[in-house]
């Protein structure tokens, strides 16, 4: 029988734990099929955040080295510049990245740390029980906004893209979103670009996946990607925001 | 014999490390260990090393977490409050048994403190200042020349079993200028490592470095493999220097820069005709309970002397077990105990077991 259709082989055959109807298994699957396209694994070294994400260096065929909460972009400074010809990616959420360790991923783009950031915006801490993320929409419900939040009290969302594309260092940014198949192969190709600026030696790159957490967000996988839709790219708009010209 | 040189001692360290094989350094500004970042930005360029000024203590403990992980010899160095801000970093390479070297030029706290010298983060390096049940191996030079022989020795240590050193100085010996030897023979040890995550080049299974084990029998299991480890640097790796011990009527113990106070005390003493010998521990972290078993029968009493409220004292006292008084005396705050300091101290103790 001819086989039409296989997993990538930079992901190890193993359960993974995520809730049903996360995209965070899309995401995976993206980053190994960048890697295979590209026959990286064996230089390839991953950063696992804290957060959801935290085991996936159980689920990368990859060597993964798991970090502290935010501390991904400079484990793998640690790591990019002990062995520069490898391959450096941190999968990283949004309260990882954009909370606890924004000075980490701010100045990891401004050295133009010649690395790969997967950026996961689903607007919410979802391994700990769904909590306000730095990126919660204005408005929304979580555990510790019941009231929905509240801008004069808690501020306003953060826009990470476009703040990081305001530095110098940064090769190549793009938001991405996995709410339907055009989109996702949007954002196969964003991630797989990524992995080729860094190959080229191009410097920083970063992709924000904008991602659904329907456990967390009391909706059911189809709602939660129309959420996406409706509610996310209103406020996080899809597109490059460094290097849109750059040829890989 | 090798080169000599005078030195300033952050300087010296930052020498040990290279020569150690040490090609990677990342680090943030603090005093008094600056020089020991000035000189590997100024040398790490030069023999195709890295030197990185991080944006701060916890990004630069990250980044020795991440070239740890990689299996190269990396170092970090900082004062008090700088390592207090590398302790989460800390705990994770304890967890995930990366070796690594960690400089603490101590300077007086608590909070922001002072910039003098200080011997008040004891505690923190020797019983673990992050979370979780962990020790890292502490070294406690007394000179330059110290400095640079145990910053070798940091290095071995390190990757031998897997571990944490931390070199454990004041800013006394960081901005003392003392001659050092190069030793041109040095005994630079190399190890394999099997499990760093480098790149499996698609001919081993992938490498995993992590610190997470939700099972809380598997983390168990972890716990008491750290503790067979520690048990065995405890029996292995136990380190100090006698002076003087043998006919002792008082036994100091300091480490440090005190130490060398405190034989000032002793040849001072000495001329009057009063016996003082000292424990100086050079290794904090296993602490030398072999030195006081051999001498604990000679002295009436044991003196500890520390720029603290009296740290180490509680493991010189865990160690003897009640079986011979021991007192206190110290400074804190960036205050050096003068040889008067300590004689006072003597004398009142002479006349107590008179």
């Amino acid at each position: 029988m001819a086989i039409v259709f296989e997993p990538p082989k930079a992901l190890c055959d193993v359960p993974m734990h995520y809730c049903p109807g996360c995209t965070h298994g899309i995401s995976h699957r993206l980053i190994a099929e960048a890697i295979d396209e590209l026959e990286i694994e064996g230089k390839t070294i991953g950063i696992s955040p804290v957060g959801c994400a935290y085991n996936n260096y159980l689920y990368f065929n990859c060597d993964m080295i798991q970090a502290a909460h935010g501390r991904a972009p400079a484990v793998a400074t640690g790591v990019k510049r002990s062995l520069p010809e490898s391959i450096v990616f941190s999968y990283q959420g949004d309260g990882d990245l954009a909370a606890i360790g924004t000075a980490e991923i701010v100045h990891a783009a401004t050295r133009g740390e010649n690395i790969t950031v997967i950026f996961i915006n689903n607007t919410i801490y979802g391994m700990t029980s769904g909590q306000m993320a730095p990126t919660t929409l204005v408005g929304q419900v979580t555990t510790t906004t019941p009231y929905g939040r509240d801008a004069k009290y808690s501020g306003y969302p953060v826009r990470i893209s476009e703040m990081l594309a305001t530095l110098e260092g940064p090769a190549y940014i793009e938001r991405v979103s996995l709410h339907d198949i055009k989109n996702i192969k949007k954002a196969k190709a964003a991630v797989k670009k990524a992995f080729k600026v860094q190959m080229a030696g191009k410097g920083f790159s970063l992709i924000e996946i904008l991602s659904t957490c329907p456990t967390n967000w009391g909706l059911n996988p189809v709602e939660a990607l129309k959420r996406i839709e409706k509610e996310m790219i209103p406020h996080y708009p899809l597109g490059v925001f460094v290097g849109a010209d750059l040829e890989v | 014999m090798g080169q000599k040189l005078l030195m300033k001692g952050n300087e010296v360290i930052a020498e040990a490390a290279i020569r150690a094989g040490c090609r990677h350094y990342f680090g943030y500004p603090i005093t008094p260990q600056t020089e020991l970042m000035h000189y590997m930005a100024k040398k790490m360029p030069t023999i195709g090393g890295v030197f990185m000024q991080a944006e701060s203590e916890v990004a630069a403990i990250n980044m020795v977490y991440g070239a740890a992980s990689t299996g190269k010899r990396v170092m970090t160095s900082s004062s008090s409050p700088g390592i207090s801000l590398k302790q989460e970093g800390i705990s994770y390479i304890a967890g995930a048994q990366l070796p690594a070297v960690i400089v603490n030029i101590m300077r007086g706290g608590p909070g922001l403190g002072g910039i003098q010298p200080s011997q008040s983060d004891y505690f923190q390096a020797t019983k673990g200042g992050g979370h979780g049940d962990y020790h890292m191996v502490v070294l406690a030079p007394a000179s330059v020349q110290e400095l640079y022989d145990l910053t070798v020795e940091a290095f071995n240590i390190s990757d031998r079993y897997r571990i944490m050193t931390m070199i454990l100085g004041d800013g006394v010996l960081g901005q003392m200028m003392e001659v050092v030897e190069f030793r041109d023979d040095e005994n630079i040890e190399s190890f394999d490592k099997p499990w760093a995550a480098n790149g499996h080049d698609n001919k081993r299974e992938h490498n995993m470095i992590t610190s997470i084990h939700l099972d809380p029998a598997v983390l168990e299991q972890w716990n008491i493999g750290f503790q067979e480890k520690y048990n065995l640097i405890r029996q292995k790796e136990q380190r100090y220097e006698l002076y003087n011990c043998e006919d002792a009527e008082i036994i100091l113990v300091a480490y440090g820069s005190v130490a060398r106070i405190c034989k000032g005390v002793i040849n001072q003493a000495a001329e009057k005709g009063i016996k003082l010998g000292l424990i100086r521990p050079i290794t904090l972290f296993p602490f030398p309970t072999n030195a006081f078993e051999e001498v604990l029968d000679i002295p009436k009493a044991f003196l500890t002397v520390e720029m603290s409220s009296g740290q180490m004292l509680e493991d010189v006292k865990l160690t003897i077990e009640g079986r011979k008084p021991v007192y206190f005396t110290g400074r804190m705050g960036g205050m050096i105990p003068t040889v008067n300091d300590i004689m006072t101290k003597v004398n009142e103790i002479r006349e107590k077991h008179s």
